[in-house]
């Protein structure tokens, strides 16, 4: 008897649906494992992570809050990614975003200026973010550049900007010549929704996003250019589809929604700007976006749950003293499983009987 | 009958429930906050060894919890609170980048005590705590200038932040005092903790002209590449002889267990007060690993040095202090630059042939 993988003749629909499902399978039963190997109780262990963050509003806000830019940055790519379009950068896009918003909030500190600082600094971080992506996008059509180097590329060039930026010209004058700006004002600052709590506007404005998404893709001709162009460039051509303005488009909304998302992220939780705003949310939300299968809603459910595995890696290393680096195992395997399950989307197992000798030799 | 049973097990279980939570409110909880991993062998690591000690010291009396490579981002104030959450009522939260993030977390829970390594906001219930490591780095410039045959000692910066820039001025003095025309190269690496780019620059100084190696990051890298080439360096944070046991001068310990200790007692017994601690040699607040490597009247010099500054005979930053334009810095602790001078020191010293990044 031989197992082999055969390729389908067409996307199986039932394994689209089932497949997640197995991953997460896969993924409890080896991290049971891992556990029992530490030593610690799985099914506590498990708990801790999967449950616990699940039963206080408390911790509900964090996962919402740790969610809100992965989402909002994934949906952006997500539409690139869709129309073939390589969007590595949008890590540099966050910064920029954030960079540019900060510029009002650091100009009016201090001053009298109203309520329209902030939609001010959010419609600008958009804007920045959006341009900033521009640059790979107009370097890919107009001379063929790659754009996967250039966006990655760029990401450098946006945190030694914002390093310059707040370690000289915009440095809090009272703090000490420490690289941050000062805090900035109420009317810089995204409101929070619940008293006492961080969950904040910018939430709501994600879950706009994704509905937005939604339509875009399943309503829209637009959205149909886009994946018709990002699944079979050859009958997008043939329908008279500009790729290159396809490209162009999926940049530059992908930019600005993380330049949106860069500077709710300054202006709230974090509340001035300084190095290290970012934990790396526009590479984590590459992995959200292909959790979610380049699906609005798919993603959005991806950045909870990742957001979630966040929230429970602490709480299972505060009480159950498992360490950090369990929770990263715990991702990387659930990514591979999602990964490999995805393989049995596009072909399937078979078992073949294998030649007489042989299955003689076996008994 | 049933029913009898039924309610003496809940009463059980119920009493039962009770008296843990009496023992565990009875036991205090502290929390950490690291900002690298345990085992990056320097700054982090050297929080672990404290707490260790605060557990051996305290053993059944207390309860630690520690939460490693926190991110200085908008993660830092949920790590916090997590804490709090989590029933920990005295928290060390151990980098600058957590300033905000504690005062925050401080501002929201009254009744929890913070510490609040390195920074300089507080409140009634954050205290801050830091170590003068300038003067560690003050005798380094003694013993480098006394160590290096070509004059010229390399530095690996991480940021050019008022700690960083007051220890390469320390050095600097340190040095004069022994070679007035010393030079001294500067790296920027922008990191804490980045073992490739550490190895890297130290490799960029070498081939520059140093022979001494100094450094203001947290690996070991920099004293592995210095052993390699036969040159001698400086330890940060930590022991770092085993990768350099003919490399190594000495080292900057941080030493953190005694406060650490003397802070959870003080919570315990009640007494916990919000403070500002800035300690040196004269409190051991950071300690010298052993002279190594070098002549014994090098060494001599070094403890004679150490003597002095913790007995307040010697100020590494006694006026005049005399800045890279040439003019005096004015001089308002005395006979030396007061505190908030050298707490927020951005300028270099005469001598130094470089520029402040940012300035």
């Amino acid at each position: 008897m031989q197992l082999i993988l055969e390729k389908r003749a067409e996307r199986s629909k039932t394994v689209a649906l089932v497949s997640p499902l197995i991953a997460i399978g896969l993924t409890i039963v080896t991290m049971t494992i891992l556990f029992m190997v530490l030593g610690k109780n799985p099914i506590s262990a498990l708990y801790v992570y999967f449950i616990v963050p699940l039963t206080d509003g408390y911790s509900l806000q964090e996962i919402a809050v740790k969610a809100t830019p992965l989402v909002m940055i994934a949906i952006g790519l997500s539409l690139c990614y869709l129309a073939n379009a390589w969007n590595i950068g949008a890590e540099g896009q966050f910064l920029m975003g954030a960079v540019a918003g900060s510029w009002i909030a650091v100009k009016t500190q201090g001053t009298e200026a109203g309520h329209w600082v902030l939609p001010a600094m959010l419609l600008l971080g958009a804007v920045a973010g959006a341009l900033y992506a521009l640059i790979p996008a107009i370097c890919k059509v107009r001379f063929g550049a790659s754009e996967i180097l250039t966006s990655l590329m760029l990401v450098y060039v946006a945190d030694l900007l914002l390093d310059y930026l707040v370690r000289g010209p915009w440095r809090d004058p009272q703090g000490f010549n420490f690289p941050t700006t000062a805090e900035f004002d109420p009317v810089a600052t995204v409101p929070t929704l619940i008293e006492g709590g961080r969950l904040h506007l910018g939430s709501i404005l994600a879950l706009i996003v994704v509905a937005a998404g939604a339509v875009l893709l399943g309503k829209t001709i637009k959205g149909f250019e886009i994946r018709v162009v990002g699944a079979a460039p050859r009958a997008a051509r043939f329908g008279g589809f500009n790729a290159n303005q396809l490209i162009l488009l999926t940049f530059a909304i992908s930019g600005a929604l993380a330049g949106l998302a860069g500077i709710i992220e300054v202006a709230g939780p974090v509340g001035h700007l300084q190095p290290g705003i970012s934990p790396g949310y526009g590479f984590t939300a590459i992995i959200v976006a292909f959790l979610g299968r380049l699906n609005p809603i798919g993603i959005l459910i991806a950045g909870l749950f990742l957001a979630l595995t966040f929230i429970g890696g602490e709480q299972a290393q505060i009480t159950m003293k498992i360490p950090l680096d369990v929770t990263k195992v715990f991702q990387g395997i659930l990514l591979f499983y999602v990964l490999a399950c995805d393989s049995l989307i596009l072909y399937r197992f078979r078992i073949v009987s294998s030649s007489p000798q042989v299955a003689r030799g076996a008994h | 009958m049933r029913k009898n049973l039924l309610a003496a097990a809940a009463t059980l279980l119920l009493a039962g429930g009770l008296t843990s939570s009496a023992i565990a409110a009875e036991k205090l909880k502290v929390g950490f906050i690291y900002l690298g991993p345990v085992g990056d062998l320097g700054w982090t690591y050297q929080h672990e060894l404290a707490r260790q000690a605060v557990v051996k010291e305290f053993g059944d009396k207390i309860e630690t919890t520690f939460l490693e490579n926190v991110p200085e981002g908008p993660d830092a104030e949920r790590a916090v609170e997590q804490l709090v959450r989590a029933g920990n009522t005295l928290i060390f939260t151990t980098s600058f980048g957590y300033m905000d993030p504690t005062l925050k977390v401080a501002k929201k829970y009254p009744n929890v005590h913070f510490e609040h390594c390195s920074g300089y906001k507080r409140d009634k219930n954050m205290a801050t705590y830091s170590a003068r490591w300038y003067q560690g780095r003050y005798i380094q410039g003694e013993i480098a200038a006394k160590m290096s045959k070509a004059g010229v000692l390399g530095y690996i910066g991480s940021f050019p932040i008022p700690e960083v820039v007051s220890g390469i001025n320390a050095t600097m003095i340190g040095a004069q005092t022994v070679n007035p025309n010393i030079k001294v190269k500067i790296i920027w690496v922008n990191s804490w903790f980045d073992p490739g780019k550490e190895a890297d620059a130290a490799k960029a100084l070498l081939d520059q002209g140093a022979d001494i190696i100094m450094q203001h990051t947290d690996s070991p890298a920099a004293m592995q590449i210095a052993s390699e080439r036969g040159k001698f360096a400086f330890g940060q944070d930590s022991e770092m002889i085993k990768f350099g046991p003919k490399a190594q001068l000495t080292s900057i310990l941080d030493t953190w267990a005694p406060y650490y200790i003397e802070r959870v007692k003080a919570q315990l017994d009640g007494s916990w007060k919000s403070a500002d601690t800035w300690g040196g040699l004269e409190t051991k607040m950071f300690e010298m690993a052993p002279y190594t490597n070098m002549p014994d009247d090098v060494k001599k010099l070094a403890e004679d040095t150490q003597a002095a500054i913790a007995a307040g005979k010697l100020h590494p930053f006694k006026c005049p202090v005399v800045g890279q334009d040439g003019k005096e810095v004015e001089c308002k602790g005395g006979d030396h630059l007061d505190d908030g001078q050298i707490l927020s020191m951005n300028f270099y010293v005469k001598g130094i042939d470089d520029k402040l990044p940012g300035k």
